[in-house]
């Protein structure tokens, strides 16, 4: 068995806010293996969204251990953990965060910049990832001229363009009417069946989670409930 | 990341901002062509006086009364003949010494006539003064003796008045007077802007009795060599002081006179270039602040390439880039003006201009230099931020 691709233990993450501290996360500990598909589900203000930073390196815990693949993240530095981040995790966020001057097809070669990859070799691997997604008649769209479905793919392309181990989505259906977030949801499916990519999701709605093999149900910087934990 | 990569993304989002761009490098190309423009212009009159200074005949001294001093009216000579042959008698070496009396009058050849600067001298002024004949004779001393109507005459004016006719023997009026041409100078060009080939020459007593005066201009003394100058300056001035109780006499030779001109240019186009230095300090202070608001428009954009892998310093060079891109490309523009400018004030205006290597690699470099200088700021800000901050900002 390989390493598991998130370990946390008692992680906590609290934010000082005009010094009063807000315990956003009060010792998580959770487990999620190399190809799983797991919804983390909770109310507003539960400690989701915390808790995925701090999954996708974006955040440092306050305290407490995240390994990451094997690797405790507190021994990297910020530029390893920027490397981590591009070669492990890919990202997919409810407000798509595309840029918004730049097609389709650069958008989705953007993680690749960052890890050197030739021009050439970007632009064919960026199109492969967006013809997975069902979108190889939109290399040279711009966000602004994609339904909100289509920029949700090119976003899920680009997560994936670098072959992560895991994918991050927070709410990705979000701001997607029902057909759209049904849409987005398959191509996870598909994605963590085909290529085995874990994928952990946050979502506000039943449905959508209750489309993950495991549920991680959080309240209060807690895990209240784990359907996949041993 | 690559170079050629961050390369491209300044340039796609300074292409973005097409408008913004162009008025912040506007700062930037106004400041590099005034200072490339005011370099040349400078340099240009430096060069110039220069030439002058090579072009004069060597160890010229000029005794001039009162303080020579270009901001002072002209002080009304009250040197005479008499004051020329004192100074002959310091001097020791009558041979050596000149005189000049000028004044503005009309020479008339038939129906053609001329506005000349007549020159009143002596037989002595090729001596000291470079001015080869091309035809003729010099002054003579029973010409000065014995007031005679004899001119010399300038190329510039001898060519006017004669064309291809040999002037020498012929006569020309002068204010209603007639001469007798005794000779022509060769083309010597202007010194100081005074066009040497438009004046004649004829004896300084006849043009006394001319112009109507008993007062002489100046006087010019040759010095035999670079070491006999000073002290003959000490003692020409020391003697006429001691003539003339309570007056001042000025005794320069023309390098020294060229080489304070010089000197004052030099300090002038410094000033001057400092000055618009100034004003591409102010262009940069202007990249600062757009970086700065550029910085805070894309925090979101910061923040998604951060969580996509980008590192501190990829963030920072590409702000950085971006704004040394800016004053590059506004620098260029600037010298590539500054240049333009230089040369058409060269071709359309008297001033001369001479564009110097030194001062184009230099404004490139101090464009380059603003960049980095002024962009380093808002290029940290940028890599700094929070990647967790950045994607949330609005
Ligand atoms: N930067 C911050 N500074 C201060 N408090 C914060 C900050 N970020 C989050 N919090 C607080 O931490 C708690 C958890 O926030 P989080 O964004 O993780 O919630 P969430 O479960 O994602 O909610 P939602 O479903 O609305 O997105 C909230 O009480 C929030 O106010
Ligand atoms: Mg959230």
């Amino acid at each position: 068995m390989s390493a598991p691709a998130f370990e946390a233990v008692a992680l906590t993450r609290s934010y000082q806010l005009e010094g009063v501290s807000v315990d956003a996360l009060r010792g998580v500990d959770l487990t999620v293996s190399p190809g799983e598909f797991a919804a983390i589900i909770g109310p507003s203000g539960s400690g989701k969204s915390t808790l995925m930073h701090l999954l996708g390196c974006l955040d440092r815990p306050t305290s407490g251990v995240l390994r990451v693949g094997g690797v405790d993240v507190a021994t990297l530095s910020d530029t390893e953990l920027a490397e981590l981040r591009n070669q492990t995790i890919g990202f997919v966020f409810q407000s798509f965060h595309l840029l918004a001057r730049t097609s389709a097809l650069d958008n989705v070669a953007l993680p690749l910049v960052y890890r050197g990859v030739p021009r050439a070799e970007r632009r064919n691997r960026a199109q492969a990832a967006l013809e997975a997604v069902g979108l190889a008649h939109r290399l040279t769209h711009r966000p602004a001229q994609m339904s909100g479905g289509e920029q949700q793919r090119v976003a899920i392309a680009r997560a994936l363009v670098g072959d992560p181990k895991v994918v991050l989505a927070d709410e990705p259906t979000g701001n997607l009417d029902s057909r759209n977030g049904a849409e987005v949801m398959n191509l996870l499916e598909r994605l963590n069946h085909d290529s085995g990519v874990a994928i952990v999701l946050v979502t506000h709605e039943p449905e959508v989670a209750g489309r993950a093999r495991r549920q991680i149900h959080v309240r209060d910087g807690l895990i209240e409930h784990d359907t996949g934990a041993s | 990341m690559r170079t050629a990569e961050a390369l491209r993304m300044a340039l796609e989002a300074l292409r973005v901002n097409r408008l913004r761009s162009a008025l912040t490098m506007l700062g930037v190309i106004i400041g590099v062509s005034a200072v490339v423009v005011l370099v040349a212009i400078g340099t240009g009159a430096k060069n110039a006086v220069e030439q002058e200074i090579a072009g004069l005949g060597s160890n010229i001294i000029l005794v001039v009364p009162g303080q020579l001093n270009f901001a002072a009216a002209p002080t009304q000579s009250r040197l005479d003949l008499a004051d020329v042959a004192y100074v002959r008698r310091v001097v020791g070496d009558e041979s050596r010494v000149t005189v000049s009396v000028q004044s503005g009058e009309t020479v008339r050849v038939g129906r053609d006539e001329a506005f000349v600067t007549v020159v009143g001298t002596d037989q002595y002024v090729a001596n000291i003064f470079d001015r080869p004949l091309r035809r003729g004779r010099y002054l003579s001393e029973t010409d000065v003796d014995t007031r005679r109507r004899v001119v010399i005459l300038g190329s510039e004016v001898a060519s006017r008045l004669f064309g291809d006719v040999d002037p020498v023997g012929r006569q020309a009026t002068i204010s209603g007077v007639r001469f007798r041409v005794i000779g022509v100078y060769e083309k010597v060009g202007a010194t100081f802007g005074v066009a040497r080939d438009q004046e004649v020459h004829v004896p300084v007593t006849t043009a006394q009795r001319l112009i109507g005066v008993a007062r002489i201009n100046g006087i010019a003394i040759g010095a035999s060599g670079p070491d006999e100058i000073e002290g003959l300056q000490q003692r020409v001035v020391d003697a006429l002081v001691q003539r003339y109780p309570g007056e001042k006499f000025s005794a320069v030779t023309q390098t020294q006179l060229l080489g304070t001109i010089g000197t004052v240019l030099g300090m002038l186009t410094g000033v001057l270039a400092a000055i618009a230095g100034i004003s591409l300090l102010v262009g940069g202070v202007g990249v600062s602040n757009i970086m700065l608001v550029s910085v805070r428009e894309r925090t979101k954009e910061i923040g998604l390439r951060k969580a996509l892998g980008a590192r501190q310093r990829d963030i920072l060079g590409q702000f950085l880039i971006e704004a040394v891109l800016l004053t590059t490309i506004g620098g260029v523009t600037g010298i590539v003006l500054g240049v333009g400018g230089a040369l058409l004030i060269a071709a359309v205006s008297p001033v001369p201009a001479a564009i110097t290597w030194w001062s184009i690699a230099l404004a490139f470099g101090v464009s380059v230099g603003v960049g980095v200088f002024f962009g380093v700021a808002p290029a940290r800000r940028a890599g700094r931020l929070d990647p967790v901050v950045a994607l949330r900002a609005e």
